[in-house]
C-alpha cells in the first residue's frame, strides 16, 4: 500500500549557500531498510522538481537508521540572492513527508 | 569532565539563554555562536557604514550583565561574536564590562592577501557556482578564513575569561576548551571528531534540545523557557548531551539525530579546519530522562585547505507583495503577475531575476493548491540597476484599483530596495593562514 514518508519517519532540513540538505531518519530503526528502499534519488528529484535545478545526492547513515539527502542548486541562489520565501530550505523537510512510499502492511505492523 | 554550553544558535537567538545557562546550573564554558553565512555579509554592511561597527552588538552589553557572575562562577566564555571587527567588539566589552581580561583571535580577515593569492594563481572558485574569484573580484567587500579550534585554544591558555573571535568553524568554539583542558594533540583525530560532533550539536543552540524538532513537538515541555544545549565531556572526547533540570523542551536520542543531520553533505566526511569527522560511527544511546551518550566517533586528518567565506556586493533586490481572496485567490494572483511582468517588459526593465511565488498555496513547498481561500502573490526581482528595481516598487499597489478585484494587504506600503550582499565559498591552503591571540587589557 502507499503510505506518506509521514508514517515511518521524521526529517530536518537546512541550507549551504545554494545547496539544501535533508535529513530523513526513520522513528523505528528497523524501519531503515524501507528508506533504503522506497525514498531514492530518482523519487526525491521528482518531489522536488519544481525548485531544483541541480543534482540530488544520497548519503547513507544505518548508525541512525537515517538517510541525508543533499540537493545542488536547490534554493534559488541561497542566502541572500534567492527571491524566495523559503531562502534556507526550512521547509523542504516538510515537503519530503508528502513523498509517497510503497510498503508492506505487515511492514508496519507494530506501529506507535 | 567538563561542561560546555551553547547560549546562541546565532545572532538574534532568545537572549535570555545564555543568561539561563549561567544561573541555572554548573556549566564551565558558555560558548555563543553569532555567525550564520549571511551574517557576515550583514555585518559588512555594518562596517560600511560605520568603522567602529561591524561585530555582534548583542554581545558587549550580555557579558556586562553576567560579568559578576562569570568570576564567581568561574565560567569561560568562547563566542564570534567580533564578525568582521573583532577588536571593536573587544573594545565594547572592556566598556561594558571593566576588569574582565579578553583574547582575540585574529588572522581570520584575510581582505588585504585576495590580490596576492590570485597573483600567485589561486584561483579561489566558487564552491557552488564553480566560478574563479576574479569574476567578482571588483565587488569584493569582506574575506575571512574559518579557524579552526587550536587558535581558540591558545587564546584560552592566556587565562582570558572572554574569547573573542571572527569567523571560525562553528564547531571551533566548543572544541577548544577540549582541546585546552584535555591537552588533546593536534593529530589526536578521533578525538577531535568526537569533539566537534559535539560541537556540531549544540551550535544551534536548542535546535537538539527540541526547538525546530518534528519529534513529538506538540508536546514538549515548556518551550517558552527551553533549555539551550550542555555537553558533558570526558577527556576521550565520548561525551553526553544534556540540558539543566527543570528547563523545557526535550533532549533523547530522536532529538539529537535530527540536529546531527542538519546542514551536513557527505556525512562520512564532516570537514572542518581541525579534523574530519566521520558520522556514520557515532553511536548514541539514551541514557536517562533528558542525557543521551554519544560515543565511537572516528576521525581522519583535517583537510590540506581552509574554507574561506567571502561577502560582496551582488546588485539590488525587492519583493512586493499583494493579497487575493476567494473566490479565484489563485487565477487572480496569477493575472495580477503577468500585469506586472507586462508592465515591466514594456518599460524596458532588465533584472537577472525575476520570481513569483504564491505565499498560501504551497509556495515554500514548492505545490500549488488550487483553491486556497487567500493567497498572498510576492514578486520579487533582484539585478545590477538600482533604478531599475527602484522602478518595479512602484508597479504593484497600482494593481489595487486597476487589477483582479480585492486587492488588498498593502498596508506596508511600497517595498523596499535592498542591497544584496552575497556569500562566496571557497577554499586555500591552510598555511596561508596565520592566526594570532592578542590579549586586550
Amino acid at each position: 500500500m502507499r503510505v506518506p514518508l509521514a508514517r515511518i519517519a521524521h526529517t530536518r532540513s537546512g541550507d549551504k549557500g545554494d545547496t539544501a540538505n535533508i535529513g530523513v531518519i526513520a522513528w523505528r530503526e528497523r524501519d531503515y531498510p524501507i528508506l533504503v528502499r522506497e525514498v531514492t534519488v530518482e523519487r526525491v528529484r521528482t518531489l522536488f522538481a519544481p525548485l531544483l535545478r541541480g543534482e540530488v545526492r544520497r548519503y547513507e547513515l544505518p548508525n541512525l537508521g537515517a538517510l541525508n539527502f543533499v540537493l545542488r542548486h536547490a534554493l534559488g541562489g541561497g542566502g541572500t540572492v534567492s527571491l524566495r520565501l523559503d531562502a534556507q530550505g526550512k521547509a523542504l523537510g516538510a515537503r519530503m513527508l508528502d513523498l509517497e512510499i510503497d510498503v508492506d502492511e505487515r511492514e508496519l505492523a507494530d506501529q506507535p | 569532565m567538563i561542561r560546555i554550553a551553547n547560549g546562541q544558535g546565532f545572532w538574534g537567538d532568545w537572549l535570555e539563554a545564555p543568561v539561563r545557562l549561567v544561573e541555572q546550573g554548573p556549566i564551565d564554558y558558555l560558548v555563543l555562536d553569532y555567525l550564520a553565512e549571511v551574517t557576515m555579509s550583514i555585518l559588512q554592511k555594518q562596517r560600511q557604514r560605520d568603522p567602529s561597527l561591524g561585530y555582534a552588538r548583542d554581545f558587549p552589553p550580555l557579558i556586562g550583565r553576567l560579568a559578576r557572575r562569570l568570576v564567581e562562577r568561574d565560567i569561560k566564555v568562547i563566542a564570534n561574536a567580533g564578525g568582521v571587527n573583532p577588536l571593536a567588539c573587544a573594545r565594547a566589552v572592556g566598556q561594558a564590562a571593566p576588569g574582565l581580561k579578553v583574547a582575540v583571535v585574529r588572522g581570520d580577515d584575510v581582505l588585504d592577501r585576495i590580490d596576492g593569492w590570485m597573483a600567485a594563481g589561486y584561483e579561489m572558485r566558487d564552491l557552488d557556482s564553480g566560478l574563479p574569484l576574479a569574476s567578482i573580484r571588483d565587488r569584493i567587500l569582506s574575506a575571512n578564513a574559518y579557524l579552526g579550534a587550536l587558535p581558540l585554544a591558545e587564546a584560552l591558555a592566556t587565562g582570558a575569561r572572554v574569547v573573542i573571535a571572527g569567523r571560525t568553524t562553528d564547531t571551533a568554539l566548543a572544541v577548544a576548551p577540549m582541546i585546552h583542558r584535555f591537552g588533546w594533540r593536534e593529530d589526536d583525530w578521533d578525538r577531535l571528531a568526537s569533539g566537534t560532533v559535539a560541537g556540531h550539536l549544540i551550535e544551534c543552540g536548542a535546535q537538539v534540545t527540541g526547538g525546530n524538532c518534528q519529534v513529538d513537538w506538540n508536546s514538549l515541555p515548556d518551550l517558552d523557557e527551553i533549555g539551550y544545549p550542555i555537553v558533558e565531556v570526558e577527556p576521550d572526547g565520548s561525551f553526553t548531551l544534556t540540558k539543566h533540570p527543570g528547563t523545557g523542551g526535550r533532549v533523547n536520542a530522536d532529538v539529537v539525530k535530527e540536529q546531527l543531520l542538519y546542514e551536513i553533505h557527505d556525512p562520512s566526511r564532516y570537514l572542518t579546519a581541525d579534523c574530519t569527522a566521520d558520522f556514520t560511527t557515532i553511536r548514541l544511546n539514551d541514557a536517562g530522562p533528558d542525557r543521551v551518550r554519544i560515543t565511537g566517533v572516528r576521525g581522519a586528518p583535517r583537510p590540506p585547505e581552509l574554507k574561506l567565506s567571502i561577502s560582496y556586493a551582488n546588485g539590488w533586490k525587492a519583493v512586493g507583495t499583494l493579497v487575493y481572496t476567494r473566490p479565484g485567490a489563485v487565477e487572480k494572483a496569477r493575472a495580477a503577475d503577468a500585469i506586472v511582468r507586462r508592465r515591466l517588459a514594456r518599460l524596458e526593465l532588465e533584472f537577472e531575476e525575476t520570481h513569483t511565488e504564491l505565499f498560501g498555496a504551497g509556495a515554500c513547498l514548492g505545490i500549488v493548491e488550487q483553491d486556497p481561500p487567500e493567497v498572498e502573490l510576492r514578486i520579487g526581482v533582484r539585478g545590477r540597476n538600482r533604478d531599475a528595481v527602484e522602478r518595479f516598487t512602484r508597479e504593484m499597489i497600482p494593481l489595487v484599483l486597476s487589477g483582479p478585484p480585492g486587492a488588498t494587504g498593502y498596508g506596508e506600503g511600497r517595498p523596499q530596495v535592498r542591497e544584496v550582499v552575497a556569500y562566496w565559498s571557497a577554499l586555500i591552503p591552510r598555511e596561508e593562514i596565520r592566526p594570532c591571540v592578542e590579549v586586550v587589557e
